[in-house]
């Protein structure tokens, strides 16, 4: 897919192609946690986890609360610091390289942020341009192509002038996705950009982030808190317990009855949905 | 944007035609009334023989100036210390900096007496410092943590504090203290002027940095986490803007005693025309803050003339009620 996109690319016509269909670069690129331990003060919480996340692919990190998914997320977008181990991004560590030159890289959907009271969306956004602008050179034309794009990608250029805090739920979750991708970046990772929402919004939040990499070819590192949205989104699931990656690769051969109940302790049946081709779980009731 | 761009400007044009208003009337009011007609003369072509334009240049020009930057440094520190802990109601006032640094020099002044004049600014600098430093460990070690009403709460025990052992010390040692009574109510006095020279190149490296890192904080303003995400070094914007905060609040403090309230009104008031984009937030809470405390200073003067109340009583007056309108719309 991301192939394809390139391809465009180089095509003669490419220039009438909405922007959304531009990769962001044309270097491989890579992202891989290596042996790591991390966590909040002296227990840690991930015990010698490996991880690499496949290009071009969605990736979606699943598990019971407190399992460690979003303290793996934390620790490969450089929140937080591995005790043990590191993360490489195309080839460099993380953890060493300057923050604003991992931002040029790597985007960031935090878990819930909150907008400081009565910012724009238009000013949330151009947020997302910060690792491109330096001191002396605050906004250029790329800027606001980048910001204008992110924008009407996640179909909120309607609300450019409007506060933050006077939009639903769901239309602030697509603002602050709008802010990830005006980073212009090849990887994006996100945290939970779904808790809170209605399922209908849920749906529409992970079809605009599907979309999204399709077609500008980015790859995808999202923690989820719904199996069944995982299953229908995922095209490597990994799925975690007490901070250990239990199984991970395909979303067919992962997302099974054995695996939930050994990740969750959850009794399920799995149905395998041929109009999507993908799996879906339905809990037993009553044992 | 070429609209935007125009709205811009003017809201400078606007700013600039305001600040000079307010800078002339400050000049020409006092105890002797200067027509604003030989302001501008006296401003334009000084005189040296005329009596009136000795007292514009050499009495009320220095506490226009002193006024102006005064203002400016506290609404900036406050828009700062707003913005870095997501505290609306964070102030150098409310968070306890007016009152260490007024304490330091009250200390230091006990001590040795005024030769303490030269590092007068330095001395206020590390009572900010120390008492900021306090009232952060107090509300971060209570439950909860350090949250905004927490930090408003440790913030008035230290000043309520501070300020019960500033006036046992006056006590003790009336004569010594005389004069610095009037300067711990908050005043601003052309006099000082000598003291510019000592503050200048703090005030100078304080409104530097916060200009510099006004685009780190309004994404820092949206959560560590996502500040991060964007590229921003937040332990380093963090460490510079405290630094920013300190200069500046000692330098106002040194130059017109403890201002309360300007740090928190002008920020707030200038959000509602500038939104809330650091990157304006800051530069026009220096000019409105500047504007403001001319225009309070006036008032100091002509409200109970011939009688000069004390600047910092009027900032207090006009700031309380907007912090009860504040916490009743905001908490």
């Amino acid at each position: 897919m991301a192939q394809m996109a390139k391809d465009f690319y180089h095509n003669e016509k490419v220039k009438v192609l909405p922007l959304a269909q531009k990769p962001a670069t044309q270097k491989p690129i890579s992202l891989r946690a290596q042996n790591i331990s991390a966590g909040y003060g002296e227990t840690p919480i991930l015990k010698h986890i490996d991880l690499d996340v496949p290009e071009g692919e969605i990736t979606i990190l699943v598990g019971p609360n407190g399992c460690g998914k979003s303290t793996l997320l934390k620790t490969m977008a450089r929140i937080l610091t591995p005790s043990e181990g590191s993360v490489s991004l195309n080839g460099q560590n993380v953890h060493q390289l300057p923050t604003r030159q991992v931002a040029q890289q790597m985007a960031l959907l935090a878990q819930g942020p909150i907008a400081p009271e009565g910012l724009k969306v238009r000013e949330l956004v151009a947020q997302g341009r910060f690792p491109h602008q330096t001191l002396l050179k605050q906004w250029t034309k790329d800027d606001s192509v980048a910001v204008d794009w992110a924008m009407e990608v996640t179909n909120i250029s309607q609300f450019a002038e409007r506060p933050i805090d006077a939009l639903s739920g769901g239309q602030r979750q697509r603002c602050w996705i709008a802010m990830a991708l005006a980073q212009e970046t090849d990887l994006v990772l996100l945290d939970e950009p779904t808790t809170f929402l209605d399922l209908k919004v849920q749906v529409d939040v992970m079809n605009l982030l599907t979309k999204t990499a399709k077609e500008a070819g980015k790859t995808m590192v999202i923690v989820l808190h719904e199996l069944n949205i995982a299953a229908a989104y995922a095209d490597n699931l990994v799925m975690m317990r007490s901070g250990e990656i239990i199984a991970q690769g395909d979303v067919n051969d992962i997302f099974t009855r054995e695996n939930l109940r050994a990740v969750f302790g959850l009794d399920a049946r799995v149905i395998f949905d041929a109009e999507a081709g993908r799996p879906v779980c339905m809990p037993n009731l009553n044992g | 944007m070429t609209i935007q761009k125009f709205g811009e400007v003017g809201r400078l044009g606007l700013m600039a035609v305001v600040i000079s208003l307010f800078f002339a009337l400050h000049i020409s009011i006092g105890a002797k009334a200067i027509p604003l007609s030989d302001v501008f003369t006296a401003l334009i072509a000084r005189d040296e023989t005329v009596f009136d334009h000795i007292v514009v240049w050499n009495l009320r020009m220095p506490r226009a100036l002193i006024a102006m930057v005064v203002g400016a440094a506290l609404a900036v520190s406050g828009a700062l210390m707003q913005g870095l802990t997501r505290n609306p109601l964070a102030d150098p006032g409310l968070l306890g900096l007016l009152a260490g640094a007024s304490f330091a020099v009250v200390v230091g002044f006990g001590i040795w007496g005024s030769a303490i004049v030269p590092i007068m600014p330095l001395v206020a600098a590390g009572g900010a410092l120390a008492a900021s430093a306090l009232v952060f460990w107090i509300a971060s070690s209570a439950p909860g943590g350090a949250r905004p009403l927490t930090l408003i709460l440790a913030g008035a025990a230290i000043t309520a504090f501070l300020g019960a052992i500033i006036a046992a010390v006056q006590l003790l040692d009336q004569d010594n203290f005389d004069q610095l009574r009037v300067w711990l109510t908050g005043t601003i006095n052309g006099n000082r002027m000598s003291y510019m020279m000592w503050c200048l190149p703090w005030l100078l490296v304080g409104f530097l940095v916060s200009f510099a890192v006004a685009r780190q904080i309004t994404s820092l303003a949206m959560g560590d986490e996502v500040a991060i995400g964007l590229g921003v070094n937040v332990a380093q914007v963090k460490i510079l803007s405290l630094i920013a905060v300190v200069a500046l609040t000692a330098s106002a403090v040194t130059l017109s005693g403890p201002l309360g309230f300007i740090g928190l009104v002008i920020p707030h008031a200038v959000r509602l025309f500038v939104g809330t984009d650091y990157r304006f937030v800051v530069p026009y809470s220096a000019l409105v803050g500047a504007a403001y405390l001319l225009f309070v200073d006036i008032v100091a003067r002509i409200a109970l003339a011939p009688i000069e109340i004390s600047t910092g009583l009027v900032t207090s007056l006009l700031g309380a009620p907007f912090f009860v309108w504040l916490v009743r719309a905001k908490l």
